[in-house]
């Protein structure tokens, strides 16, 4: 009896003490990890409600879905993907990654990394009670314009509002967290130019959310007021403007479309020279452009509200700076392939999610240049050709991205060898599945199809029907890389402690699985790889 | 290389988890708070106010917890080098993200007075609106009277505004004596030099209470009037807020230095917090000038 009581306590407690590990933890990897654990569960929740909007897209009419759910369904596909989903799969990276590829024992400020993150599933658990409540959920879209969030909006908005300003709160934490551990903790010898692309991209990821949250923040807390507490900034009524909002959302919104790709510049072009087996292609010019990148997205917000109404000098501004932009994404994507032109490459799966990514986001940037071009814009804003480009940046851009670093680190993380037969399956159904659900929104937005709405004319039926036919695939195919990650971290092909034979870089110095804790003293640089046939990263 | 420093890495801690839960409470209450006290959803049974302040206390409770071992860190010797350095940076880059968030609304304030307002009243090619929606609308800033017809009076710039300026202004110039103190290790002067900066603080926001009186009751300049209302006191309402947070933390540096926490060469919390201090100091001289001023 006294025996199995204790067994029971024990074993209490190492529940207990097993919670607790995860609530209190400081350690960079913990954090990392569950940042990815939250991102990862919470596609899978906006994945679902991407096909509830892909059955009721099915066919004309409406099926399933009132207009009032479509709507709110919508809203919370959008927010919880690039808030929920992109943004902490993004930080969980860096967690992960940006010590151990900079020499640095930790994060700066570990206890401030743990309140970053433990912030996060309040928040969403804020906004997704939001679905249960009297009136509805959010349901203005992403974008949440005024008045429709302002006047219109469901009484739910204002948790909304607040949970907005958590992950505010979070985002601007972490990444102060990650600005201070790149400037101060890399082991001696790596300067600024030496830092792996990965980390510099997070660099100026993590300056743009500096800079963009507080205002998303100062933007939601006018909503509020203006819902409950009778100011006028998006009212004309009072001498403000539902204009104003749209602007200040977008000074936030088109540095914050930045955030989420950036960190995939950075993964792409760690991954293109592992595999390629050559040094990344004009590395400077990768900063620079990653540089001017950030600082020209400051200055082009305008391009949302091409149609919203502004003088003709501001369109003809917002239209070139814009399509400014273009050249020093160009600039990467050259240097991608001018990495691969000779190489010797292989095509492991996170060098064919690279690839993906690499051809994929181009198709995206080019309708993005489309978009920018005023008058054409005004056929296409608010058509489902924006949903095509929007999601060829997104899903094969930063998505693929993320899922690249996945398959390229996680030799690193769980010390195992996915499967790369089903790794392979799955970037190949994948990659077919984004095509087929993404491509025809280009035909059927250039024909004139509305987004946002949950009925359509039954002339853009069968581009309907394949949409959601792919959807329904790469729903599935999400199903198949969750079973390839458990896989992986519970056995498999042990990996080495440099994975690939042509990855250079301090992380794949410490063995696989990657200790606990790592660099504990400063290690060497540039490092000492296992063997001796080693291509640097840059000299 | 070994002469590389090695870097302190703190054990698990309990503090963030308690500042996320106390964040949630904190967000909820407010919401449920706001939403009894303006109708939105039905009362009964929602106890928005005491969540709120629940959140609050929980708020403060983390914070006395959280620098609490900081400061007990800090004089152990543990925040030497470049942890120092590491939290010196963060606050810079905090600072800069406050700078942004009060930048959110002076953009509003800007777009009001240069784009919303002239707009309203015709200009540009905005005629139509002007003459079929407002026809009685005139383009003035401050804003007397709104489109939908509300009326206000405007708050003069050179009564208790202009004091208030001088207050703080001085109050910058005490903070810096304070920190000439510390570096001088003079360990009279500097608590001394903190009381006023303190006091200073203190007479900027029973000013400023006045302020908001006479503008409430007198000029009938409110939230609800207007444009002009609404930048007015979320400008300043935000930034009273700071100078409330701000003379709070620079009462725990006064009482920290009576307890002779500081040093001449370690005292990052002072400057910290003096930092702060200098910021919402020119804030409100942005703030003095286009809101009040011009
Ligand atoms: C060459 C680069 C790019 C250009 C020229 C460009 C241009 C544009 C333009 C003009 C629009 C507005 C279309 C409209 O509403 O009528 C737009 C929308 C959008 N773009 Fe891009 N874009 C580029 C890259 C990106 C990237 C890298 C991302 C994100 C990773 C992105 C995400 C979005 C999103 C989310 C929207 C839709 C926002 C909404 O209304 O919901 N874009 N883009
Ligand atoms: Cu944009």
């Amino acid at each position: 009896m006294v025996a199995q009581a204790e067994e029971v306590i024990q074993h209490r407690s190492k529940l207990l003490a097993y919670i607790a590990r995860w609530l209190l933890t400081t350690n960079h990897k913990d954090i990392g990890t569950l940042y990815l654990c939250l991102s990862f569960t919470l596609f899978f929740i906006a994945g679902a409600m991407a096909m509830v909007i892909r059955l009721e897209l099915f066919q004309p009419g409406i099926q399933f879905a009132e207009p009032q759910f479509y709507n709110q369904m919508v809203t919370m596909h959008g927010l919880l993907m690039v808030f929920g989903v992109v943004m902490p799969g993004f930080v969980g990276l860096a967690n992960w990654q940006i010590p151990l590829m900079i020499g640095a024992p930790d994060m700066a400020l570990p206890r401030l990394n743990n309140f970053s993150f433990w912030i996060l599933p309040f928040a969403f658990g804020l906004l997704l009670s939001t679905l249960f409540m009297e009136g509805g959920a959010p349901n203005f879209g992403w974008t949440f314009y005024a008045p429709l969030s302002t006047t219109y909006g469901p009484p739910s908005t204002d948790f909304f509002i607040l949970g907005i300003h958590m992950m505010g709160i979070s985002s601007v934490l972490g990444a102060i967290n990650i600005i201070v551990t790149i400037f101060n903790l890399r082991t001696p010898g790596m300067t600024l130019m030496k830092m792996p692309l990965f980390v510099w991209t997070w660099l100026i990821t993590a300056f743009l959310l500096i800079m963009v949250m507080p205002v998303l923040a100062g933007l939601v807390t006018m909503m509020l007021t203006d819902r409950h507490f009778g100011t006028s900034f998006f009212s004309a009524a009072g001498g403000g403007d539902p204009v104003m909002f749209q602007h200040i959302f977008w000074f936030f919104g088109h540095p914050e479309v930045y955030i989420l790709i950036l960190p995939g510049f950075g993964i792409a072009s760690q991954i293109i020279p592992t595999f390629a087996r050559k040094r990344l292609f004009g590395y400077h010019s990768m900063v620079y452009a990653t540089l001017a990148i950030a600082i020209l997205s400051f200055v082009v917000w305008g391009h949302h509200m091409f149609t919203t109404g502004m003088p003709v000098t501001g369109q003809l501004f917002f239209m070139y700076s814009t399509m400014l932009i273009a050249v020093p994404t160009g600039v990467k994507v050259f240097n991608w392939v001018a990495t691969m032109w000779r190489g010797s490459m292989t095509f492991e799966t996170p060098m064919l999610f690279t690839l993906g990514f690499v051809i994929l986001f181009t198709i995206g940037g080019f309708s993005g240049l489309m978009l920018a071009l005023v008058p054409a814009d005004f056929q296409y804003h608010d058509t489902f050709f924006v949903v095509a480009h929007f999601h060829y940046v997104l899903y094969p851009g930063a998505i693929f991205g993320i899922m690249a670093a996945v398959y390229y680190w996680l030799p690193k993380w769980t010390g195992h060898m996915y499967d790369e037969r089903l790794g392979k399956i799955h970037f190949w159904t994948a990659v077919i599945a984004v095509n087929l659900t993404f491509f025809p929104m280009h035909f059927s937005g250039l024909a004139g199809m509305p987004r946002r709405i949950v009925d359509y004319s039954l002339q853009f039926t069968d581009f309907n029907m394949v949409s959601s036919i792919g959807a329904g695939l790469l729903g599935l195919t999400q199903i198949l890389f969750l079973y390839i990650v458990i896989k992986t971290i519970r056995g498999g092909e042990k990996a080495s402690a440099r994975v690939w034979e042509g990855a250079d870089g301090l992380e794949w110095t410490v063995p696989s699985p990657a200790p606990h804790h790592t660099f504990e003293v400063p290690p060497p640089f540039p490092p000492m790889m296992e063997d001796n046939e080693r291509t640097p990263l840059n000299e | 290389m070994n002469e590389a420093p090695r870097y302190y890495v703190p054990h698990s801690s309990p503090w963030p988890i308690i500042g996320s839960i106390a964040l949630f409470v904190t967000a909820y209450g407010a919401v449920t708070f706001i939403h009894q006290s303006t109708d939105t959803v039905a009362a009964e049974g929602s106890f928005g106010q005491p969540i709120f302040f629940t959140g609050l206390a929980l708020i403060a409770f983390m914070m006395f917890g959280w620098f609490g071992i900081v400061i007990r860190e800090s004089l152990d010797g543990m925040t030497s080098g470049l942890l120092d350095r590491s939290y010196r940076m963060s606050m810079a880059w905090f600072i800069l993200s406050e700078v942004m968030f009060f930048g959110a609304f002076f953009g509003a304030l800007f777009y009001a007075r240069i784009i919303s307002v002239p707009w309203l009243a015709g200009a540009g090619n905005n005629l139509e609106t002007h003459v079929l929606l407002w026809p009685d609308f005139a383009d003035t800033w401050p804003l007397f009277m709104t489109p939908g017809g509300g009326i206000t009076e405007a708050m003069e710039a050179w009564g208790l505004p202009f004091i208030n300026t001088v207050i703080l202004v001085t109050s910058s110039v005490t903070v810096t004596f304070a920190h000439w103190a510390l570096k001088k290790n003079q360990r009279v002067l500097l608590p001394i030099w903190l009381a006023i900066t303190v006091a200073l603080g203190s007479s900027f926001l029973i000013l400023q209470v006045i302020e908001y009186q006479e503008a409430y009751t007198e000029l009938g300049l409110t939230l609800g009037s207007g444009i002009y209302g609404s930048t007015f006191f979320m400008l300043t309402g935000f930034h009273g807020a700071h100078v409330t947070m701000g003379t709070i933390m620079l009462t725990v540096m006064l009482l920290r230095s009576l307890r002779g926490h500081f040093s001449a060469e370690n005292h990052f919390a002072f400057e910290a917090v003096s930092w702060y201090w200098h910021f919402v100091d020119v804030v409100w001289l942005f703030l003095f000038t286009f809101v009040y001023w011009f």
